[in-house]
């Protein structure tokens, strides 16, 4: 045993077990690259004026994909409006005006429930509230209504996060120089905010307009005609059209469904990109 | 005097108003709870409690058995997390004790570009790519299957466990390192032995979270295990096609008559799948709140 060269070696072992890590941490990364690549390289062809600009044809296997984009652009829209006025004002009460009682508590665990809640079982919910209770029907108003309560405790936390990064002597200033409580939110802590607060709400629009299965009872259609008219109108919507072309419409071109991969995911991707560069550009300039 | 008075009702609205937005979340909670028992429960006086307990699942025909069902949400849950717990516990200690911070600068976006990643998406990309070549790889009758469902949800599960448990990592006091390297132990030794150790509960909340995010996840799916509902046999457990409960909800949803025995029972399912959600954050909560519990013993 003693003539023997200890191969594990402290030394050894910390080698080894770096490569682990380093393995795991390829396989991991590598799929997610070739993946965007793949996309990439088998969307491309299938980009066309015409093909982001027009109506579909032929039973959706010729022709473009503008009511799908279209639908996905109002669901966002809608889910912000409903979504982001309550987020930053729940996150303004956790952050300035709750203390730690135990009907905060109970709000944080509602909020970690909503979090965690899966995707289809909002649409339950939807179906049951807003298109049969409030007799929405299955429009753009119930879809965004139910994207934007799946929303909102993303909006929530981040924006109550980035309320809390203000340092407290921003609000002690105010309160000295005679501000109320609400002047002080309002003026100093919210503008100090605003980028971490804007981050949030488009890393949660990004999901929203990702999601297919809170809307496939709610909302979305399977194919229209027309463009919807008013938000009681169903509409078609990019996630679920690329689900309806992949599954449910036999021979369609493989150029079709690329091209429409290519355009949720650069829909939902530039959100992401924009929210990253607010983010970053925020902590550049931070003086605090 | 006047404008003060009205600036201080003013200032009670708006407080009150924040203070109403504040309580949303239970309201949206309690709703949930409230619609999805509205239509959901009826059911159990048509169809007795025990007819849901059984192996076949044809509505149509009046079988409401929900436990194949149950077997397929579980059985690609239980794969995914295989898949995904080493790789991402992998890469969350790589990225937090060992990349230089450059590889942090690259390999963090990328992570966080995968958790923004439509399922639907991933499902395409399992039907297009993933499940003719597994089935040419296993010489399978089919490439819809348990497995490849695992496979997909495994890299969306990825991303939960590497921000979580990083977290953790992250929260483990520098002194903690600094004491085991002044000790002499290797970089490897200061993570396997104390950094991980105390992380571990941060890493069981990453656990649940995945496993919830697993469990409810619908679209990819439902588009990759081949849509059948029947309990597979023990020795193809993987390799056979099965169906989760989000997929049936999903699948099926559109296609019943509503209020009928069939979307009642679609909704009992939804009930099901609340509870799975429910008592799997209860955990995760339970365990860093623990967490935090010891840090401040330790630290008084």
């Amino acid at each position: 045993m003693g003539r023997s060269i200890p191969l594990l070696t402290p030394r050894n072992k910390q080698r080894i077990g770096f490569a682990v890590l380093a393995t795991c941490t390829v396989v991991t990364v590598l799929p997610i690259i070739a993946l965007g690549i793949y996309i990439l390289v088998q969307g491309v062809p299938g980009i066309s004026w015409e093909f982001i600009s027009s109506m579909p044809r032929d039973g959706m296997h010729a022709g473009g994909i503008l009511p799908a984009i279209l639908g996905t652009f109002y669901l966002t829209l809608g889910t912000a409006l409903f979504s982001i006025p309550p987020g930053i004002a729940a996150a303004i009460y956790l952050a300035e005006y709750a203390g730690d009682t135990r009907a905060t508590r109970l709000i944080r665990i509602a909020m970690i429930n909503l979090a965690g809640i899966p995707s289809v079982v909002y649409g339950l919910f939807g179906l049951g509230l807003f298109v049969l209770f409030l007799q929405f029907g299955t429009s753009i108003l119930a879809a965004s209504l139910t994207l934007s309560i799946m929303t909102l405790p993303v909006i929530i936390s981040t924006a109550e996060e980035a309320l809390r990064s203000v340092p407290v002597s921003f609000r002690v200033v105010s309160i000295s120089l005679g501000a109320s409580k609400w002047q002080t939110v309002w003026r100093i802590v919210l503008p100090q905010a605003l980028p971490g607060i804007i981050t949030g709400c488009i890393l949660g629009l990004e999901r929203a307009a990702g999601e297919t299965a809170p809307i496939l009872f709610t909302g979305a259609a399977f194919f229209l005609p027309r463009l919807p008219q008013s938000p009681f109108d169903p509409t078609m919507a990019l996630p679920y059209h690329l689900f309806v072309i992949s599954t449910q419409v036999p021979g369609m071109p493989v150029k079709i469904q690329y091209g429409t991969v290519l355009v949720l995911l650069v829909f939902v991707l530039s959100m992401n990109l924009i929210a990253t560069m607010i983010r970053s550009r925020a902590r550049a300039r931070r003086q605090w | 005097m006047l404008a003060a008075k009205r600036q201080n009702l003013t200032e009670l609205a708006i407080t009150r108003l924040i203070q109403l937005a504040g309580y949303l979340s239970i309201l949206f909670v309690g709703l949930i709870c409230i619609f999805l028992l509205k239509e959901g429960l009826p059911v159990l006086f048509d169809v007795p409690l025990v007819r849901f307990l059984q192996t076949t699942w044809y509505p149509i025909e009046g079988y409401y058995g929900i436990l194949p069902l149950l077997a397929g949400s579980l059985i690609v849950t239980f794969g995914a997390i295989l898949i995904a717990l080493p790789l991402g516990l992998g890469t969350a200690i790589f990225i937090s004790e060992v990349a230089p911070n450059w590889a942090k600068e690259v390999l963090k976006p990328l992570v966080e570009l995968l958790a923004g990643m439509p399922s639907v998406v991933l499902g395409f990309i399992g039907i297009l790519v993933l499940s003719p070549y597994l089935r040419r790889l296993l010489d399978l009758p089919t490439g819809l299957t348990a497995l490849t469902g695992s496979l997909l949800l495994g890299w969306v599960a990825i991303p939960t466990i590497v921000s979580v448990a990083e977290d953790a990592l992250n929260n483990v006091p520098p002194s903690y390192r600094q004491a085991a390297w002044a000790l002499g132990a290797t970089q490897w030794q200061t993570i396997w032995g104390i950094t991980l150790p105390a992380a571990r509960s941060g890493v069981l909340t990453a656990i649940m979270l995945a496993v919830g995010r697993v469990i409810g996840e619908t679209m990819a799916v439902m588009m990759v295990t081949g849509n059948a509902p029947y309990i597979p046999s023990f020795l193809k457990v993987f390799v056979s096609p099965i169906r989760t409960m989000t997929a049936t909800i999903a699948s099926e949803m559109g296609e019943v008559a509503k209020g009928s025995a069939h979307y009642q029972t679609l909704f009992l399912i939804g009930i099901v799948l609340f509870l799975f959600s429910l008592i799997i954050n209860i955990i995760a909560v339970t365990v860093s709140s623990r967490r935090l519990k010891r840090s401040e013993r330790l630290l008084s």
